[in-house]
């Protein structure tokens, strides 16, 4: 197929994405308060005792950039469940459109609607005294960009599978709150029983976490572009799947 | 040229035959109908020659592209109408529309002006910027009907497209899809349970029931094989017995109270009819139409189907009203 029209096809399923997306608006604000209530609370109460060596919403708050991506980006999914439902899926699915061009339209809608809330959420970061600065925010992105690219196919690929929401809720959270509680978000890795850090190992968020952490404030156990390549070599292999799992979906 | 080409077409769900080794083809230009109750197989059939199911065996030929082979080829020659809502209804009209012409590669400057005009044809132009969640169900099948011709495929899929439609809306859609096949030459498959309409406008009808297609003709010709008029008689002293052995009488069914008759030639032996009938109280004498056929070839009468069909389709409403 010509790449004007692969092209037009990923425009089309991202503009429907965006435009749900616009008039969606107590999701974009639940999801940037989410966020923001547990800096000032748990933030705020796991400060007064814990010791991180610094300010401890500071040290939380590149979690919860993270955490903004890990949740908005595997939730994405559940539209492709939802579209199953309402039969929409049926007109994307009857389109001359190879079924990877719909799992990139798809991707990249998901991923716009990810980034968007945790840019937001940085931009609230500056008010609250987050120290960034003009080499540290495109990091920040880059590195938020690739943990979403991975995450938003995870979410389609479970979406892709699962015939009901109440099913894909089931199985998404499964894999979110790992994700998530593992990635170091709340906490720092060094300290964890030998069991829990094994599997912060196999977590791709944890690499997205440290690599924030070193950029923003200039703390991580391991070099930037080594957790970008970790989190890159992830998005390589859900995207693959992704793919593959469209091709096999069926109605 | 043949639009499309049906082979031995046959489709199983976990050893349940849906579509039992079809045969037919459908000429390039034509409005050809598919009849059947609710399960028999039609839109299965549909399924199928769009790409969206797999055959279990069988071929299908779609516009000259296989539909396993050149899957992609097939949906780029076809469109569709699907009988539940298939619309995003957080959208507009509009947005639905353009999503559509994207996914078809319409020229990006055609675009608008394709919009306009189709949504012009169905009546719908100055809606077409609301939001599909307040629209009315006739409206939002109007606009799916629109969007079905925005990228004037070259063989359009209609699945009960008229269905829960008011009179007149019915009448002005048929119109326009009737002159989309005759004027553009694009080739219609119909599936519907209107019976006058598909008997006014199919140029061949197949009447498909358990999977297979039960017969297959030109409405006309459909009637002609029941051969003759029917003969209803009303009374309480009828003897079904004594019609029979009558050469002109080719069939007798009795329920209580009435007979009824399939006869040849029945203006000549009505006096006959009467004479043996003796009193009655209620005649009537009218030539087959489509869904005496139906009910002779698939012993269902249709109008029972429909409304499981609006109260599923009411379901599929509700859910996407409590999103």
């Amino acid at each position: 197929m010509k790449l004007r029209k692969i092209l037009k096809g990923i425009y089309a399923l991202w503009y429907r994405e965006f435009k749900v997306f616009q008039r969606e608006r107590s999701r974009i604000i639940s999801s940037i308060f989410m966020p923001l209530f547990w800096y000032f609370i748990f933030g705020g109460a796991m400060g007064s005792v814990v010791n991180v060596g610094g300010d401890y919403r500071h040290f939380i708050f590149p979690g919860f950039l993270a955490m903004t991506i890990i949740f908005s980006s595997m939730f994405n999914g559940a539209y492709v469940v939802w579209d199953k439902k309402i039969d929409f899926l049926k007109e994307v699915l009857i389109s001359p459109l190879s079924r990877t061009t719909i799992f990139f339209g798809k991707a990249l809608g998901g991923l716009t609607d990810s980034l968007l809330q945790a840019l937001i959420l940085m931009i609230i970061g500056i008010f609250l005294g987050i120290p960034f600065t003009l080499v540290n925010v495109p990091l920040t992105i880059i590195m938020l960009f690739a943990l979403a690219v991975g995450l938003v196919s995870m979410g389609l690929i479970i979406g892709a599978f699962m015939e009901s929401p109440e099913g894909f809720g089931l199985v998404s959270s499964f894999a979110v709150y790992p994700l998530f509680l593992l990635s170091g978000a709340l906490y720092p890795l060094d300290n964890l029983p030998t069991w829990m850090k094994i599997l912060t190992h196999v977590d791709p968020a944890a690499y997205a976490v440290d690599g924030l952490r070193g950029a923003i404030l200039g703390t991580s156990a391991m070099p930037y572009l080594a957790n970008l390549g970790v989190v890159v070599g992830f998005d390589i292999v859900a995207i693959t799947i992704g793919a593959w799992a469209f091709n096999r979906m069926k109605l | 040229m043949e639009a499309i080409q049906i082979k031995d077409l046959t489709k199983q769900f976990d050893g349940l035959i849906a579509v039992d080794g079809i045969n037919f083809s459908v000429r390039k230009g034509e409005i050809f109908g598919l009849l059947g109750p609710n399960g028999a197989g039609k839109t299965t059939t549909l399924m199928m020659l769009s790409t969206l199911l797999k055959p279990t065996s069988g071929q299908a030929i779609v516009n000259g592209f296989d539909v396993v082979k050149h899957p992609s080829e097939v949906r780029g020659s076809i469109g569709m109408v699907f009988q539940d809502p298939s619309s995003d209804d957080v959208l507009s009209g509009y947005e639905n529309l353009k999503l559509h012409a994207l996914m078809y590669d319409v020229p990006m400057a055609d675009i608008d002006a394709k919009i306009d005009h189709v949504m012009d044809l169905v009546g719908m132009k100055d809606r077409k910027d609301d939001v599909v969640k307040h629209y009315s169900g006739g409206m939002r099948r109007r606009m799916e009907i629109a969007r079905g011709l925005l990228h004037h495929p070259q063989i359009l899929f209609l699945d009960e497209p008229t269905l829960g439609l008011d009179p007149q809306t019915r009448e002005h859609i048929w119109g326009y899809i009737e002159s989309l096949a005759k004027g553009q030459g694009m080739t219609l498959i119909v599936t519907t349970h209107y019976m006058e309409e598909a008997e006014k406008l199919c140029d061949r009808i197949a009447i498909i029931d358990h999977g297979k297609i039960v017969a297959l003709d030109t409405p006309e010709r459909l009637r002609h094989h029941l051969g003759g008029d029917l003969v209803f008689l009303t009374g309480k002293h009828l003897d079904a017995e004594k019609f029979k052995g009558l050469s002109f009488v080719q069939s007798i069914e009795a329920s209580n109270h009435t007979l009824k008759l399939c006869v040849t030639d029945s203006v000549k032996h009505l006096p006959k009819i009467l004479e043996i009938a003796g009193p009655l109280e209620h005649l009537e004498v009218h030539p087959p139409n489509m869904n005496d056929v139906f009910l002779h070839y698939t012993g269902t009468e249709i109008r029972e189907d429909e409304g499981d069909v609006v109260i599923q389709r009411l379901r599929t409403y509700t859910r996407s009203k409590t999103k």
